[in-house]
């Protein structure tokens, strides 16, 4: 029972985070402070949103992030400052680029690996079929149209008596 | 009363999906001709009360009965009747009610269409799609009732999300469960299959125009949802990679793999092992999806409430039928022979690559999104997987399957020479690495090199299809035959092979030409973005059926010509006190114009957002090509023709059929 | 039957009980990177009086203390109230709070209304100091020691089971340690 409260009071408190589109008008120094800002904004997690980042949230707790952002751009602090900034309170959970660490290897080198074994596993499994048709004695297709050319030839030879030319 | 009896009708259409799902498959397996014939009743029973389980729970919405908790959390007596209507499923409770009922329809239909099938094969489908129903509607009956009342009744509805009320989600989700639950056929056909111990070319040609119809659903339903996010949610933005959103992309990913090998089994007679498992894999994704969007598993903005009783039903849902399908899978699989063999360079090489890069692409998704959990659970701390990390591997793998894909089409089967395919494919491919890079140039004076492969990607696909065109032409009497009278399916392949091409040019165009800017706007203030000059013209009040709203006007001019007048709103919907904000868009063929009133700054100056978005509609028209294209392959006369001669053959007469 | 057949139920039903783990879980609370680490320092107005200040070198004066983050505005809050004020009357640990992002004299209402459990309440106004100790909601508690160093952090109410089962272990452990 409680925890259906807990469940409902914490909702309520981060209801009006679902309302869309964080637009917020900051004036920057260049046009690549700009870009810097807006990419920031797009891979740092809003924490009091359902999976959204901060570029796109209205939530009271993604303004008061993005104040910072642009705060410390202006302050002439670099990228990696500004992340290791929020990692260091939010931990990696902030990010939307997970980074590379152990924990995380399988994560990015996994697809390399699914797409190297797929490949291997495609051509193997070509190969195999051709050594199995090969080994079972059937005949291939070009074997059987060897012999019904043949059988073909031996019909006609048979009906007209002459060999027609081509 | 009649909610009561909507209850009523849905515990009836379980009980006799159950019966539907248990009688036939025995019947199968003992050669009991009484119960086989049991299964197509059942399915029309089961269907009429299905469709009057969910008439009545509609009808509850349209009179506004607040007396049903359901339509009390998701309606208001001032939601205009077309929102009522679609709030029947813009809730949990609801919405899978509509997945058990459209489940009936497929059913239905699969009992309508299959009257050239041995019985058998048809009581096994039908039995299989019974036991999934029952599933559902028990999850539905016992843990997720619509039908469920409030003693005493609110006097007022808490009005449906205003998230919600648009058209987007009253398409969305239907066409979505209609590929959902449209797999759910071809996962029945390659279970009946696997029992029955007969995969021939016939049971993939049977199943094919099914798996391209719920393909087709799928493919809408995610091109729905990208535009509807696009426009609604106020970012620009059109797909997140949220978790809900891969578990749509999953079963569409696999379903495509299905599609492609299902072609290579009823021609080839081979790969049937193979697809059977993709399958069984695409409809266990639609599974899969269920759970995660309703067990609170993972965050999603789409996810529903979720509530951890209803997560382990579906759980146990889930394990039941996929592990089931599964342990046939291992039993009866390894007895399947398929025929042939074919060489390194070949059609179905290149098919079967297509396949693998699909299934490679779903892993890798599906690994993105399961490993937060996956690191969670075995306490190693918590992660984030967003659109970075997405981007970064799906893309490379898309790369070589554009490619496979152009030659495809024009390689022979079973055998193909390198130097054959090269000279054919030479002029397509200096074709579109020139144009690749000319037209990022002549048409935005850029030479971005990742716009450059997508440009040339796209173009080499439209040159192969082009070649294929000619080529196919070529052995035909005269041009106009050769052009027009190619079988459907050949013209549902090419639209939507096509259709890849112009989602491809349209991601890579919006997404590396797009220009944004969030600023402050005073009326009068202008701003020149993307050659288009745009002016606040001020707010004035608006107001709709449930909402109050401040409307943003902003006049849009080019070279001095106006272009047009957007509106873009702030609403407050009345009920929920919930702000909104609606975007003003100017749609273009190749272009939008998007803005978006943001806060008020004070002084009467407001928070604007102005969005150039260069051919971004290209996005959803390259996915309506491909559903026409599905269309138009399953509409094939092959399959009309193959009814026609099964019909034949049981009253004696023969025909052939020249296959393509 | 061949074993390479059994291959996708084997990796299917680790799946299985990969969700079933997950369940338990919640994927949107966000475990803090501080704990174990010193708190990071502030000195903020006292809410009561403007004159005085709180930092954290009051932690430093008790062997092991409270920080709670509150606000008049925080619906939650009310859950944990009583049980934080209960604890203050038996004088159990000493309850430091943070006013985030509050008016002054809505929280000074609030705390008259229902009572007032904190030795000291820093009033953050914009929530900076609330973004450096990583708050992402309201309420919060951290358990922070003599020495400075965060121990624990409740994320949401303190409810009674985390305060018998977590909490007050916690506090005693500390107060058992050496220095």
């Amino acid at each position: 029972m409680r925890g259906l409260i807990l469940s409902i009071l914490l909702s309520l408190m981060i209801w009006p985070a679902l309302s869309p589109a964080g637009i917020n008008a900051y004036v920057f120094d260049t046009p690549e402070h700009e870009q810097r800002f807006k990419k920031l904004a797009a891979e740092l997690r809003c924490l009091v949103c359902q999976n959204q980042n901060l570029a796109d949230s209205d939530a009271d707790l993604a303004k008061d992030l993005k104040d910072e952002i642009y705060q410390m751009i202006q302050d002439g602090k670099s990228d990696t400052e500004i992340i290791d900034f929020m990692v260091a309170r939010y931990g990696d959970f902030v990010l939307y680029r997970p980074p590379v660490k152990p924990v995380t290897y399988m994560l990015w080198v996994g697809p390399f690996v699914l797409f190297v074994l797929g490949l291997v596993v495609l051509v193997m499994f070509v190969r195999r079929r051709n050594q199995d048709v090969l080994e079972s004695g059937e005949l291939s297709s070009e074997e059987r149209q060897r012999l019904e050319g043949l059988l073909r030839e031996q019909r006609e030879r048979g009906t007209s008596g002459k060999r027609k030319g081509k | 009363m009649l909610p009561e009896l909507g209850n009523f009708a849905l515990i009836l259409a379980m009980s006799i999906a159950l019966v539907q799902g248990v009688i036939p498959l025995i019947g199968a397996a003992r050669g009991i001709p009484g119960w086989i014939a049991f299964a197509r009743p059942a399915v029309w029973v089961q269907f009429l009360f299905l469709l009057i389980s969910f008439g009545i729970l509609t009808y509850a919405f349209i009179v506004n009965d607040f007396s049903v908790a359901y339509v009390a959390n998701n309606s208001n007596s001032a939601l205009p009747l077309g929102y009522r209507i679609s709030a029947v499923w813009g809730g949990h409770e609801g919405s899978l009610l509509l997945w058990v009922m459209l489940m009936g329809a497929w059913s239905a239909a699969v009992a309508l269409f299959s009257k050239r099938l041995p019985p058998e094969m048809v009581a096994r489908v039908l039995a299989v799609m019974g036991l999934v129903s029952a599933g559902f509607a028990a999850f539905v009956v016992f843990t997720s009732n619509p039908f469920d009342r409030y003693d005493p009744a609110p006097m007022e509805g808490r009005d449906l999300n205003p998230l919600l009320q648009d058209i987007g989600l009253i398409l969305h989700p239907p066409m979505l469960y209609m590929g959902y639950v449209g797999f759910s056929v071809a996962f029945a056909f390659a279970i009946a299959a696997l029992l029955g111990g007969k995969l021939d070319a016939a049971w993939a040609r049977w199943s094919r125009p099914w798996t391209i119809i719920a393909w087709m659903f799928l493919t809408l339903g995610i091109a729905l949802g990208s535009w509807w996010a696009y426009y609604e949610l106020g970012w620009g933005g059109w797909w997140f990679w949220d978790p809900v959103e891969n578990a749509s992309f999953l079963p569409w990913l696999t379903g495509t793999a299905l599609m492609h090998s299902l072609a290579v089994s009823e021609k080839r007679s081979t790969f049937k092992s193979w697809t059977v498992l993709l399958a069984i894999f695409s409809f266990s994704l639609c599974l899969l999806g269920t759970f995660l969007v309703r067990s609170g598993v993972l965050t999603s903005v789409h996810a529903f409430a979720s509530d951890p009783t209803r997560g382990v039903f579906v759980l146990m849902l889930l394990a039941i039928v996929v592990g089931v399908s599964l342990t046939i899978y291992a039993w009866r699989a390894p007895q399947v022979k398929s025929a042939g063999n074919f060489a390194l360079l070949s059609r179905e090489t290149l098919l079967l690559s297509n396949n693998v890069l699909l299934v490679v692409a779903t892993a890798t998704i599906l690994l993105g999104t399961i490993y937060p959990l996956i690191l969670d659970a075995l306490n190693l701390g918590k992660i984030s997987v967003g659109p970075p990390y997405f981007n970064a591997v799906f893309i490379p793998l898309m790369i070589p399957l554009i490619i496979a894909l152009g030659i495809g089409p024009l390689s022979r089967w079973k055998q193909d020479e390198f130097p054959r395919l090269a000279r054919l494919l030479r002029g397509a491919l200096v074709g579109s690495l020139i144009l690749g890079v000319l037209l990022p140039w002549l048409l935005f004076d850029s030479f971005e090199p990742m716009v450059i492969l997508g440009t040339a990607l796209s173009l080499w696909l439209v040159f192969t299809v082009l070649l294929d065109w000619r080529h196919r032409s070529r052995h035909k009497a005269n041009l106009w035959k050769g052009l027009f009278g190619q079988p459907l399916s050949f013209y549902g392949m090419s639209l939507a092979h096509l259709g890849v091409a112009v989602t491809t040019i349209g991601i890579t165009y919006s997404s590396y030409y797009s220009l944004e800017k969030d600023l402050r706007m005073a009326p009068g203030d202008e701003l020149e973005l993307g050659g288009y000059l745009f002016r606040f013209e001020g707010v004035q009040s608006n107001h709709g059926p449930n909402y109050t709203a401040t409307e943003g006007i902003i006049s849009v001019s080019r070279d001095g010509k106006p272009i047009d007048t957007l509106h873009t709103q702030k609403r407050i919907y009345t009920v929920q006190q919930m702000p909104m904000t609606e975007a003003g868009i100017d749609p273009g063929l190749f272009r939008d114009l998007y803005v978006a009133l943001g806060e008020p700054l004070g002084d009467g100056s407001w928070a604007v957002r102005i969005y150039y978005k260069p051919f971004v509609r290209w996005i959803w028209l390259g996915g309506l090509f491909m559903a026409v294209g599905g269309i138009l392959a399953a509409s094939d006369r092959r399959y009309r023709l193959v009814a026609k001669r099964g019909a034949e053959e049981r009253s004696g007469a023969g025909l052939v059929v020249q296959e393509s | 039957m061949k074993a390479r057949f059994l291959i996708p139920l084997v990796v299917f039903l680790s799946l299985v009980g990969l969700f079933m783990v997950g369940l338990k879980l919640d994927p949107r609370e966000v475990p803090s990177p501080l704990i174990d680490k010193p708190a990071p320092s502030f000195s903020l107005p006292d809410l009561h009086d403007e004159s005085k200040t709180v930092s954290t070198e009051d932690f430093k004066k008790h062997k092991v203390s409270l920080f709670n983050v509150w606000a008049s505005w925080c619906v939650a809050c009310r859950q944990e109230h009583p049980l934080l004020v209960e604890l203050s009357r038996q004088d159990v640990v000493p309850i430091y709070g943070l006013n985030y992002k509050d008016k002054r004299s809505d929280a000074l209402n609030w705390l008259n209304r229902l009572g007032n459990p904190y030795t000291a309440s820093a009033f953050d106004e914009k929530g900076r100091v609330g973004i450096d100790w990583g708050v992402y909601g309201v309420p919060e508690t951290f358990v922070v020691d003599g020495k400075g160093i965060i121990r624990y952090k409740q994320i949401g109410p303190i409810t009674e089971e985390a305060w018998q089962e977590t909490i007050l272990p916690l506090i005693e452990k500390i107060r058992a340690e050496e220095g």
